[in-house]
């Protein structure tokens, strides 16, 4: 049986893992996959509301007084890194590399997620102290309606992380904690794809026409 | 296929998924903030860099391809990046127009 023969669900399948890699798994996964993409909706419809409010300060400060692009870039990699950690995590669940493995890069994904978020509260925090707040200007509400959705996004993955290590402490690796880690890891990749758009749109976008 | 042979295969995965993006990061921030190029081609570059990274992130990350068990999941991506794609498109489209008409000169669509 080759691999490709054998993939149930979106992301990661474990294969020769007969405990979670069957149909109803493959059910659940793409149930998940279904949630992740009426997000994708959401996400689409806070993009579209940014782009008509692009230029819309109303005398108040835009990109080329607000945006760090320093930060940025550290968020950006922060996010991707982590995105492979996730990755690196799901292999050695499926490969079987041991609890302490799984753990190690789980908590890496973790570290790296609370760094992209400090980073990213750090330069809401400088804009709100240099005039940009929410409450300022049509930009800066959609530019508050959006980031920061995402910013919720990877809040909640990582409560959803350290709740997972709990369960793999005190159940161990059962069949259900098993699928709840792979849906974690669509989710987390899922935030990176949204993030490449934000950093399109959002930031280079608005730099180049606000 | 051993497991060996299958764990290497997978994690070739992720890395040539990871170099890809990293790539494409790092030559959307370049073009953008050089300001080598004027505004409507610095964006449509930046924008292409960002449509070939989100294919690279389903493709390595998320496993979505078109072998045929997989169908569905890339079915529904397709439709919803439509859906999407008409609500932007459509929000674009009619609010800028609107500007255009109202000379509300902040909106440049």
């Amino acid at each position: 049986m080759s691999q490709t023969d054998s993939n149930l669900h979106p992301g990661l399948n474990l294969v020769g893992h007969p405990d979670v890699h069957h149909d109803s798994s493959g059910t659940i996964i793409f149930g998940f996959w279904v949630f992740l993409m009426s997000d994708l909706v959401f996400f689409g419809v806070m993009f579209a509301i940014y782009i008509t409010m692009i230029g819309a300060t109303a005398g108040g400060p835009g990109p080329r007084e607000l945006f760090d692009f320093t930060s940025l870039g550290l968020q950006t990699a922060a996010l991707l890194v982590s995105s492979l950690t996730a990755g690196m995590a799901s292999l050695a669940l499926k490969y079987e590399q041991g609890r302490t493995r799984l753990v190690g890069w789980l908590l890496l994904t973790l570290v790296l997620g609370i760094a992209f978020l400090v980073l990213e509260v750090r330069d809401f925090l400088s804009m709100v102290a240099q005039g940009g707040g929410p409450w300022r200007s049509g930009y800066l509400s959609a530019f508050f309606g959006l980031v920061p959705l995402h910013g919720l996004h990877v809040t909640m993955g990582c409560v959803w992380l350290v709740v997972l290590l709990f369960q793999m402490q005190i159940f161990g690796l059962v069949p259900v904690v098993k699928t709840r880690l792979m849906r974690f890891a669509l989710f987390w990749h899922f935030l990176d794809l949204i993030w490449v758009g934000i950093f399109s749109v959002v930031y280079f976008g608005g730099w180049v026409y606000g | 296929m051993d497991k060996n042979a299958a764990y290497r295969r997978d994690l070739r995965l992720y890395l040539i998924g990871f170099a890809l993006a990293v790539v494409l990061t790092v030559a959307a921030f370049a073009v953008a903030l050089s300001g080598a190029f004027g505004a409507g081609t610095t964006l449509a570059i930046v924008g292409i860099l960002g449509l070939v990274q989100l294919v690279v992130h389903l493709r390595y990350f998320l496993h979505i391809d078109r072998s045929r068990q997989k169908r569905e999941d890339l079915d529904l991506v397709l439709f919803t990046s439509l859906v999407v794609l008409i609500i932007v498109l459509g929000t674009v489209w009619v609010l800028g127009d609107l500007a255009t008409r109202m000379h509300m000169h902040h909106m440049h669509m």
